[in-house]
């Protein structure tokens, strides 16, 4: 290897670590500086060493929070990778009208600010007006999602399945469209049921993809807020008060800024750490099928 | 197993096709024998892939039929032709391991599993993969993929026909030579018909029996090597198939002689007078060179080994010759054709000799 050495390469990475300092990690270091200090405003601040944290992992309230924030990631995961595979497999193929019709009807939602996708659903869903909420009542169905939690907890979902399955969809389509046709024909030369396209020729064509996928919705979903907090604001209750809803009003609406930067601090490493350990096991899975024997 | 008969096939892959031009393949009817070896051969976009195509049901044919047996499959979809394909590039189920990959077409027929082994661990064998059958398809290289591609189409004892459609052009060359005798071996074995397409001729003529040359979405000849070597029906096969490939100087064609830009050649038989476009064709191999017969200058020879080609002018003409081992170049060549081995072309396709 013999590659050119010179350090004065490094000027040129300049302008770059210029900018990921201001906006990445001097904001940050504030974090830590409150998340190890106690401060009472006008720039005084008490050392306060792993109190914070400590009080943080004891404290119910963000194992509450944390556990209905596992338990939505799950369920989000659960019910978008599967349908955005299926509808992927049904989207028409071949590059005609149809075709970008759809792209673009599936894009659509992907477009929508998030804090307008949490609007549409908090009319869409009132019993007194929204037009989905007095249709069930009108049915019959006792549906309140301002005072039922499940139902608060259905229309969460609900919203995020139907903000974001576009996205698998579409990189699940990516994935499929660069599947050579002659894997098709040669599956029915060899009489290959459905289900074994899916399993042999498909699914791992779109691994890679999928992977990408399963990581973005993942990392997203765990960091929810703005839809959640436009449509329930975290009720009835704490019912729908996900990680980023209760550290947002531990920080802004408490000003507990010590237990909050500690809390933003372990929630980023949370996130960091889950999704290497997603990374880490995909790729693994990658390999082992990659390299030498089966079984 | 099945003779495949196509019946006035015709395809355009335009909606509604008027005129000659627009057919990428013209009509054509031909009948293949059942457990013939065929090759088709021709340059890219000659249609050759289109054949292939509709004669293993990925397309319809814009006119006509194709018949396997008795059986009219024109319209039946691929799965229901019972045929085997070997694609371009490499196709394998990366998930499965090699012998998976190999059993995956007779497991979906139903067939047993000792029945299965065995078939197996003969294609194996086969292709020389016997001692890797358990690795995963997915990591081995280009070359052995394809090699399994081969196995998994020949698999199957059973079927109507085997279509390779260049199967060999990611294989390393020294394989290539040794695949494709075991191609062929397998063919004298089983005697399944099988229908090879490619653009390479040492390839056609060495594997086939019979040669379908295509050119401009035409068969413009089908047969043996032998045939398109010494009676190429078409200057396109003259052309195509050689190396060097035919030489074609247009000539006046009068009787015994042919008249090229003045000199008198003596064509070793006699022919109605034609009218239009005459062309006379000789293969670089029946050039002869030494110091009696027509002028010719020189322009470069090139040693390719077994024997050295000449390249000149004859009569301000491009010709080539094949010097053999042994022969020496004159001080002064000059040029004679071997009488009987010339062909005469009227309009491009050729005549045969005979007064009407």
């Amino acid at each position: 290897m013999d590659r050119p050495w010179n350090n004065k390469a490094w000027f040129l990475v300049l302008p770059v670590l210029a900018l990921v300092a201001i906006s990445a990690v001097i904001p940050l270091m504030t974090v830590v500086n409150y998340a190890f200090n106690d401060t009472f405003g006008n720039n005084q601040f008490f050392w306060a060493g792993l109190e914070w944290f400590d009080e943080m992992i004891h404290s119910s309230r963000l194992h509450g929070a944390l556990g209905r924030q596992i338990l939505f990631s799950a369920i989000i995961l659960a019910i978008e990778v599967p349908l955005g595979i299926f509808i992927a497999l049904n989207m028409p193929k071949n590059k005609g009208f149809w075709s970008s019709l759809c792209l673009v009807l599936m894009a659509l939602p992907l477009l929508i600010p998030f804090n307008v996708v949490g609007t549409i659903w908090q009319i869409f869903g009132r019993v007194d007006i929204g037009l989905l909420g007095r249709t069930l009542s009108a049915l019959g169905v006792d549906y309140n999602y301002v005072s039922d939690p499940i139902d608060a907890w259905i229309t969460v979902i609900v919203m995020d399945v139907w903000h974001w399955t576009s996205l698998v969809a579409l990189l699940c389509f990516a994935g499929l469209q660069s599947i050579p046709q002659a894997y098709y024909q040669a599956a029915k030369i060899d009489q290959a049921s459905r289900w074994a396209v899916f399993r042999h020729i498909e699914l791992p064509k779109m691994k890679g993809v999928l992977l990408i996928a399963v990581l973005l919705r993942f990392m997203d979903s765990f960091m929810i807020y703005t839809e959640p907090f436009v449509v329930t604001g975290g009720g009835p209750g704490n019912a729908t008060t996900f990680l980023s809803i209760d550290l947002a009003k531990m920080a802004t609406g408490q000003f507990d800024l010590g237990p909050a930067a500690a809390f933003s601090l372990m929630y980023f490493l949370v996130i960091l750490l889950i999704s290497w350990v997603f990374y880490t096991v995909m790729t693994n899975l990658d390999r082992d099928e990659t390299s030498g024997e089966a079984k | 197993m099945a003779r495949i008969t196509l019946e006035n096939l015709a395809h355009s892959y335009l909606p509604k096709p008027v005129s000659d031009a627009d057919f990428a393949l013209k009509q054509m009817t031909h009948i293949w024998d059942d457990g013939g070896a065929y090759a088709l051969l021709g340059a890219s976009g000659c249609g050759k892939t289109t054949l292939l195509n509709i004669i293993s049901g990925l397309l319809t044919p814009s006119q006509g039929r194709v018949l396997f047996g008795d059986r009219d499959v024109t319209h039946a979809p691929t799965a229901e032709r019972n045929i085997a394909q070997v694609f371009q590039f490499p196709v394998v189920y990366d998930t499965m391991t090699v012998r998976e990959n190999l059993a995956f077409p007779l497991r979906n027929r139903g067939k047993d599993a000792g029945y299965i082994a065995a078939r197996v661990g003969r294609i194996a064998q086969m292709i020389g993969m016997e001692h890797g059958l358990d690795r995963k398809a997915r990591g081995l290289t280009a070359d052995a993929k394809q090699k399994i591609s081969l196995g998994r189409g020949m698999v199957r004892e059973d079927v109507n026909a085997i279509l390779f459609d260049e199967p060999l052009t990611v294989i390393d060359p020294h394989m290539k030579w040794e695949l494709r005798t075991q191609l062929k071996q397998l063919h004298r074995q089983f005697g399944h018909t099988m229908i090879y397409v490619t653009h390479d001729q040492t390839e056609a003529l060495t594997f086939a029996d019979k040669v379908v040359v295509m050119h401009d979405g035409r068969v413009v000849q089908m047969g043996t090597p032998e045939e398109l070597f010494e009676t190429p029906a078409h200057t396109f096969v003259g052309y195509f198939i050689g190396s060097p490939g035919m030489n074609l100087f247009p000539a006046k064609v009068q009787g015994r002689e042919a008249d090229l830009g003045g000199l008198r050649i003596d064509l070793g038989a006699d022919y109605a007078p034609l009218a239009g476009e005459t062309k006379i064709g000789i293969r670089p191999e029946y050039v002869q060179i030494s110091d009696q017969g027509h002028p010719v200058s020189i322009s470069s020879v090139e040693d390719v080994g077994r024997h050295r080609i000449l390249r000149g002018r004859l009569a301000g003409h491009p010709v080539n010759a094949i010097l053999h081992e042994g022969e020496s170049l004159p001080a002064e060549p000059r040029l004679g054709f071997v009488p009987g081995r010339i062909n005469v072309y009227h309009d491009d396709w050729r005549v045969a000799p005979g007064k009407v």
